[in-house]
């Protein structure tokens, strides 16, 4: 009890790895147990999601999508901390993490017509636990909170996992979620994909701690920081946090340490803050090249394999862009009448104005 | 029948919704063991347990977010913001996500969450306690916003309001929690939404008006009753979405009206009533819509804002500007 909190969590921490960069596992005691088939479907997502980014950039170009955030260099954050969860857990996502929703069962197509403006992108199926992308930085933070409130209060022992960013862990509402959940020891993963800048701002005018995963201590939950380019220490990291969750032991913030290698969105030019030297070095941790390392050694994934996966990748984002097209346009009648349960009198007068 | 004042009226709504629907749940700042600062839920987190009835930390946007991830649950959560003036550091959660959650998600999730917060002047309270922000609300696509007169529509309106599947927020005049007695029914009933309520009936102006005003307003008519002029004074229960039909109808009766309203003149409900007048019963009118509100400016300071707020006089003098026009 000598020293001050102040003293004590001045030092950064060491982030998880589990994987080198010449896919070896460096941390046998937390390498996930995964079984062959498995390492084959997570390569295989992470290798779908890279292709399906590169189509939807040019499809965007084309002005076939509308608001697209591009996610290569994510592809561990993303495709690796959904697959440690299960199916029935529930994903509020921020506004770049399409890929979670997708490989949490929202159809493609509907992602797509999300990005186009369509409110038919969320409309989710049933049985499929997510909201649809959030675009105030930080409020599915609190929803996540408010969900797995609701898991509690039903003594189900589902999760919740929400995603943001560096910059989103500076808002208020970041605080909050977390402080709720560490008052009401909720089931909820606070996963932080710090991809070093919030659009052009540079993790260090972000904030002047040495880690965000410093600040659950002020929670009073636990704090975790992981390698984001390393699909082990990601799954490893959120498998472990979801155990505590349905263990009735709480909430757990991440801090998953990856890049984007595009820019935030289809309309700012990364180059204006970012070196070339910064991105080569990024560059040399691909996630999907550190993981191809691995299991080519293990012989379970080949470059015939990726090319495989490349085409049929191009082949579904071609089947459902072209769906997402053909579904019919939204209308003013069925926006009104998606404000209210039941469309009041004064909104029924103005459908009749647009017919 | 019991008699109950306003307070015990919106505790007695809660306490009938709290048993009949176990999805019900109550939080807020202190609303938990001592039942609110104004002791609108007194008792009952004893009844019904620390699940349903909690006291969260002190945070605005997290409580609203709290309520919009329960409602996705299929919770039906009352969720008190402690004053007025601290809703805007809920406005996101209450304006843009809970109004929002039935239009992005394609019909697929609601929001069937009350926002409870007591607003109102006249109390001498502290800075931002007492602000009238129905206006801002009302401009929000999605959301239903309820000011009670009295105890019996304060239930009634409680009641509708919980159930009701979208967001609905709820102000509560602080002048109006003590203010009198009245006839309340012990069972359960609701009162309707988005219907107006004729308290008194005249021929010869209408007065359009809710909250602690529909008080101000009979005064002011019981005031002209001794001049010979017969005001029909009508509360709106529901400032969004209005019951023009109502209005209307009185209109059409007496010809002239005014609306009054505790706040800030411009944009706000007021200019909303007189709007729809226009669309609806122009050529009934036989003098242009006056308002009686309060002056643009910030709520003030305690020490002036008895004089701030509009009075019997003022309408008075209102009325008869139009029926002398």
């Amino acid at each position: 009890m000598s020293k001050v909190p102040y003293e004590v969590y001045t030092e950064d921490v060491e982030a998880l790895s589990v994987l080198s960069p010449d896919g070896e596992i460096i941390n046998k005691d937390m390498m996930p147990i995964l079984s062959d088939d498995q390492l084959k479907e997570i390569m295989y997502r992470m290798v779908f999601t890279r292709t399906w980014d590169d189509r939807a950039v040019n499809l965007g170009r084309q002005g076939r999508l509308g608001f697209y955030a591009p996610v290569s260099g994510q592809e561990a954050t993303m495709v690796g901390s959904e697959f440690a969860i299960e199916k029935e857990d529930f994903v509020c996502p921020g506004y770049r993490d399409i890929p979670q929703l997708v490989w949490h069962g929202l159809p493609l197509y509907q992602a797509f017509l999300y990005s186009r403006g369509h409110q038919h992108g969320g409309q989710i199926p049933d049985g499929v636990n997510v909201l649809m992308p959030q675009i105030i930085i930080g409020a599915q933070i609190l929803h996540a909170m408010g969900i797995a409130m609701g898991y509690k209060l039903k003594k189900q022992k589902q999760v919740v996992i929400t995603y943001t960013g560096d910059g989103g862990s500076s808002e208020g509402d970041f605080y909050e979620g977390l402080n709720y959940a560490g008052v009401y020891k909720l089931p909820v993963i606070f996963f932080v994909q710090n991809n070093g800048y919030a659009i052009t701002t540079p993790f260090a005018k972000q904030t002047a701690a040495l880690s965000i995963a410093h600040k659950a201590v002020a929670a009073g939950i636990k704090g975790v920081k992981v390698d984001g380019m390393d699909i082990f220490a990601v799954i490893k990291a959120v498998q472990e946090a979801a155990e505590r969750g349905r263990n009735g032991e709480g909430a757990t913030l991440i801090e998953a340490v990856t890049y984007r290698f595009r820019p935030h969105s289809l309309s700012d030019d990364a180059s204006k803050y970012r070196t070339k030297e910064e991105e080569a070095e990024w560059s040399a941790k691909d996630p999907i090249a550190r993981f191809a390392k691995y299991l080519e050694k293990k012989g379970l994934w080949t470059e015939e394999d990726t090319a495989r996966v490349k085409e049929e990748a191009k082949a579904k984002v071609n089947e459902e862009i072209k769906k997402a097209e053909k579904t019919e346009k939204m209308t003013i009648s069925g926006l009104i009448d998606s404000m209210f349960e039941q469309t009041p009198k004064h909104l029924e007068e103005q459908k009749a104005d647009f017919q | 029948m019991a008699q109950m004042n306003m307070k015990e009226a919106i505790r007695d709504a809660l306490r009938v919704e709290l048993k009949r629907d176990p999805n019900v749940l109550l939080f807020g700042e202190d609303v938990g063991n001592v039942g609110g600062v104004f002791r609108v839920t007194e008792g009952l987190q004893k009844e019904f347990g620390e699940e349903r009835v909690f006291d969260t930390p002190l945070a605005e946007s997290a409580i609203g977010g709290l309520a919009v991830g329960l409602g996705v649950q299929g919770f039906r959560p009352v969720a008190e913001i402690q004053f007025v003036g601290f809703i805007f550091e809920a406005l996101d959660q209450m304006v843009v996500q809970a109004a929002r959650m039935r239009f992005r998600s394609g019909g697929k999730y609601n929001s069937p969450i009350v926002f409870r917060t007591p607003f109102g002047g006249g109390v001498k309270a502290a800075e931002l306690h007492t602000d009238s922000l129905e206006g801002l609300l009302t401009q929000t696509p999605g959301i239903k916003v309820v000011v009670p007169s009295n105890p019996y529509d304060a239930k009634g309106l409680m009641i509708a309001s919980i159930r009701d599947n979208d967001p609905v927020f709820f102000m509560e005049h602080l002048n109006l929690y003590h203010a009198f007695r009245a006839e309340v029914p012990e069972e359960d009933y609701v009162v309707e939404l988005g219907k107006a309520n004729v308290v008194r009936e005249g021929s010869d102006v209408t007065i359009i008006t809710y909250g602690m005003m529909v008080h101000t307003s009979v005064k002011a008519a019981e005031e002209l009753e001794k001049q010979g002029i017969k005001v029909e004074v009508i509360d709106l229960r529901t400032v969004s979405p209005i019951d023009i039909d109502t209005i209307v109808a009185s209109i059409k009766k007496t010809n002239r009206a005014i609306v009054v309203q505790e706040a800030q003149k411009s944009a706000g409900v007021a200019a909303e009533v007189i709007a729809q007048i226009n669309e609806k019963a122009i050529l009934h009118l036989e003098a242009p819509v006056l308002r009686v509100a309060g002056p643009d400016t910030v709520y003030p300071f305690a020490q002036i804002e008895d004089t701030w707020l509009p009075n019997p006089a003022r309408i008075v003098a209102a009325v008869n500007k139009v029926v002398n026009f």
